[in-house]
């Protein structure tokens, strides 16, 4: 029989820190970003189809980094959540609080307690009135879970993003920018991708709309690449 | 074999992990026969094509037995933004149906990332339908009319039901509901080919006030008060409720048309 070997708390808890950690380094950054018009989602991201940025409910949206298998299933338990819970209580008692804390909860759970954590990195925003009531709440793998103002950076080599981002706002007001502005920045610091029309293709961009065109209840809305080649090659 | 998850549908997932939030759950073990009666019915749907797309109205009455339940109730529900359903029948069931079968599309839309296609939602409408039969036998009968925009063909469509989820594709019009065989002769009269929008809300009106003038359980324009059917219009840019302003013009011209003509039947 062989023995177990002895690993102290601290040692196991670091080493699948470490090991999630580099799981979502592998992967392209996301940005999220709260302005006049509402709340950009911008993802590197040259699939058309496999996404990273989803709708959950009327006001609340949903973002990701790492792997995909698992924040698509977190997503889509995302979405249950908040239907079931819209359709027996109301549409106005789902909140992105509320699903935050259900995230933070299970990723939690499994970061103690499975065998591998989540390789996971998520941002669960809710569109308020202005930008000063939106609220983004940023999710790590171990279930820690915090409340950003304005903006959330998350996945590649996040800390160069970040630094090229807040030299973009340095001495500009983001909460008043327009959503074409917050994409146009956000092609400018994700590395992968460049200022032109053409890389439009290479973006995932979705917008939670402060008011929406249709007049519907539902705010989020996917942008199609040429729309973001305009948005971008208005820059110019 | 590896468990697929509970896939794209709401209601399958309610039916596995909250079937107590199902419509009509928890009235299921009563032996309601005499129920039947007692809880407030929706009547008279109509649903008609045009060049563009498709109408759908509904009166505004719910009676319980000789008693009217509601003046204002609504059966017309837009159920995502290129479809309409109208529910005819026990209106507590109808209306959780609706609302339902609202989450149910848009559940699909979030989870795929694409809108079912009008046929894919016409038959979830109908399974929803064929799960509500044991309700159905008690008296408790629902029976929706759907209609919407398919945007793979270009054109409107209506579909109509039985209560066992039986489907049937309907042409140029339909009605649903006790007051129907009236709204239907009439439809049958006023419906032309290649209607405009606003021709087709007429019909839609007069059809209703048809069935309101032989039908007791079917309300007519209530000018009193100021309720007036509800209409949608569904065309490719989606679905459009009529506004209260335009029904109401429309409701008092056919009132003056038929008193002027001062026919009695």
């Amino acid at each position: 029989m062989s023995a177990q070997y002895y690993v102290s708390p601290e040692q196991l808890m670091k080493d699948r820190a470490d090991f999630a950690r580099k799981g979502i380094a592998r992967g392209r950054a996301v940005i999220v970003a709260s302005c006049a018009d509402g709340i950009a989602l911008i993802a590197e991201n040259p699939s058309g189809s496999l996404h990273k940025i989803g709708e959950i409910y009327d006001r609340i949206a949903f973002a990701a980094v790492g792997k995909y298998n698992e924040f698509e299933s977190l997503r889509q338990a995302g979405v249950r959540y908040a239907d079931t819970r819209g359709y027996s209580y109301s549409r106005h008692d789902v909140t992105g609080r509320g699903l935050a804390s259900v995230y933070a909860q299970s990723l939690g759970a499994v970061f103690t307690a499975e065998a591998k954590p989540f390789e996971v990195e998520l941002a669960v925003l809710e569109l308020g009135e202005t930008p000063a009531l939106d609220t983004l709440f940023s999710l790590n793998f171990d279930g820690s879970i915090a409340e950003q103002p304005g903006h959330i950076i998350m996945g590649g080599d996040t800390p160069a993003i970040r630094e090229a981002w807040n030299g973009y706002w340095a001495g500009k007001d983001l909460a008043a920018a327009g959503t074409d502005e917050v994409i146009r920045a956000a092609a400018l610091v994700l590395p992968g991708v460049g200022e032109g029309s053409e890389d439009a293709r290479l973006l995932e961009v979705a917008v939670l709309e402060r008011v929406t065109s249709s007049g519907s209840h539902r705010h989020f809305r996917r942008l199609d690449t040429p729309t973001i080649a305009r948005f971008l090659g208005a820059g110019k | 074999m590896i468990e697929l998850g509970p896939g794209p549908s709401f209601v399958e997932y309610l039916n596995r992990d909250r079937p107590d939030l199902l419509p009509g759950a928890p009235i299921q073990s009563q032996g309601a026969s005499g129920a039947a009666g007692q809880v407030p019915h929706g009547t008279t749907i109509v649903a008609l094509s045009y060049a563009e797309g498709i109408v759908m109205a509904g009166d505004r009455r719910a009676t319980m037995g000789n008693v009217i339940a509601s003046r204002r109730i609504e059966k017309v529900f837009e159920t995502d933004r290129f479809s309409v359903v109208g529910i005819a029948g026990a209106a507590g069931v109808a209306i959780d149906i609706a609302k339902l079968f609202r989450v149910e599309l848009e559940h699909y839309e979030k989870i795929e990332g694409t809108r079912l296609s009008l046929d894919g939602k016409a038959n979830r409408l109908a399974s929803m339908i064929r799960a509500n039969l044991t309700l159905a036998m008690q008296g408790m009968s629902v029976i929706p009319l759907f209609a919407g925009y398919d945007t793979l063909a270009g054109t409107g469509r209506i579909f109509s039901f039985d209560i066992t989820g039986g489907l049937y594709e309907e042409v140029e019009h339909h009605s649903v509901g006790s007051g129907s065989p009236y709204a239907r002769g009439a439809l049958k009269k006023l419906w032309q080919p290649d209607m405009d929008a606003t021709a087709a809300v007429r019909v839609a009106v007069e059809a209703l006030y048809d069935a309101a003038d032989d039908d007791s359980a079917t309300g007519g324009p209530d000018a009193v008060r100021k309720l007036w059917p509800v209409v949608y219009a569904v065309d490719s840019h989606g679905a459009r409720r009529v506004e209260d302003a335009i029904l109401a013009e429309m409701a008092r011209s056919i009132i003056a048309t038929r008193t002027d003509d001062g026919k009695e039947a």
